[in-house]
């Protein structure tokens, strides 16, 4: 679980967990915020992309026609924010008609099983 | 054992906010500690002292100051997630306090178990 660094700071295991559409609330684009600040803690932060909110990462989104910013494009940002843990879940994208081509960024596409065993292992899981 | 709680959802709108009231309550009991209560989202409207409910129905906003009077709770509400509703520190009722989000990520670094409450 967490461990004890050698300068006594504590690192632990955490992940945002995303199950919204990322337009008809506002739950993704706070979400969103709250992973960006969790990178600046030194944390071992893990992003999943499940149920619905895999739609979050879809391509071609056009949100501005709704007045609503388009948040997409900052996925692409996290990695030079030191996120790099990226997991959607496979049987989320196939229900939904989705294939991993169909995002705006790389990710790493998991069965449901082993996203739960992966959550399983978390210390702290932010969801919304 | 060491509580963080997050709170999601707006007062009156939806359960969550009750079920983590009642949660927090049944842990100080307990002998449990709360670190933490933090509001995001639509749950900074839990801190909007001008809320005037009616008299028989529970007084959200007043619990929640009730808690932190009686337990010295933290009650932390984003400061982000209040600009954009109206919840500054012009409105905000007694025991609240607006911080950053990094008060959350602190409260899930120091605690034992970080509860979620909300969809």
């Amino acid at each position: 679980m967490n461990e004890q660094d050698t300068d006594g700071t504590v690192t632990k295991r955490f992940m945002v967990v995303n199950r919204k559409a990322p337009h008809g609330t506002v739950y993704a684009l706070e979400v969103l915020e709250m992973v960006l600040i969790s990178a600046m803690f030194d944390q071992d932060v893990h992003v999943a992309f499940l149920d619905d909110g895999v739609w979050q990462l879809r391509r071609g989104q056009m949100p501005g026609v709704l007045e609503m910013k388009d948040f997409s494009k900052t996925y692409r940002a996290l990695e030079g924010y030191g996120v790099e843990k990226i997991y959607v879940e496979g049987e989320s994208l196939a229900e939904r008609g989705l294939s991993e081509q169909d995002l705006v960024i790389p990710v790493e596409v998991i069965a449901r099983a082993d996203m739960a065993r992966l959550m399983d292992g978390m210390d702290v899981v932010l969801t919304a | 054992m060491k509580f963080a709680i997050l709170v999601n959802e707006g007062p009156f709108n939806h359960q969550a906010v009750d079920t983590a009231y009642q949660f927090a309550r049944a842990a100080l009991a307990r002998g449990h500690e709360v670190l933490r209560v933090f509001f995001y989202y639509d749950g900074v409207h839990n801190a909007h002292r001008h809320s005037a409910p009616q008299a028989d129905e529970r007084n959200i906003v007043t619990r929640w100051s009730k808690l932190a009077e009686e337990h010295s709770v933290d009650l932390a509400v984003c400061v982000a997630a209040g600009l954009r509703r109206g919840v500054t520190e012009a409105v905000i009722a007694p025991g609240f306090r607006i911080t950053g989000l990094g008060q959350l990520i602190e409260a899930g670094i120091d605690a034992d178990r970080t509860m979620v409450f909300g969809d």
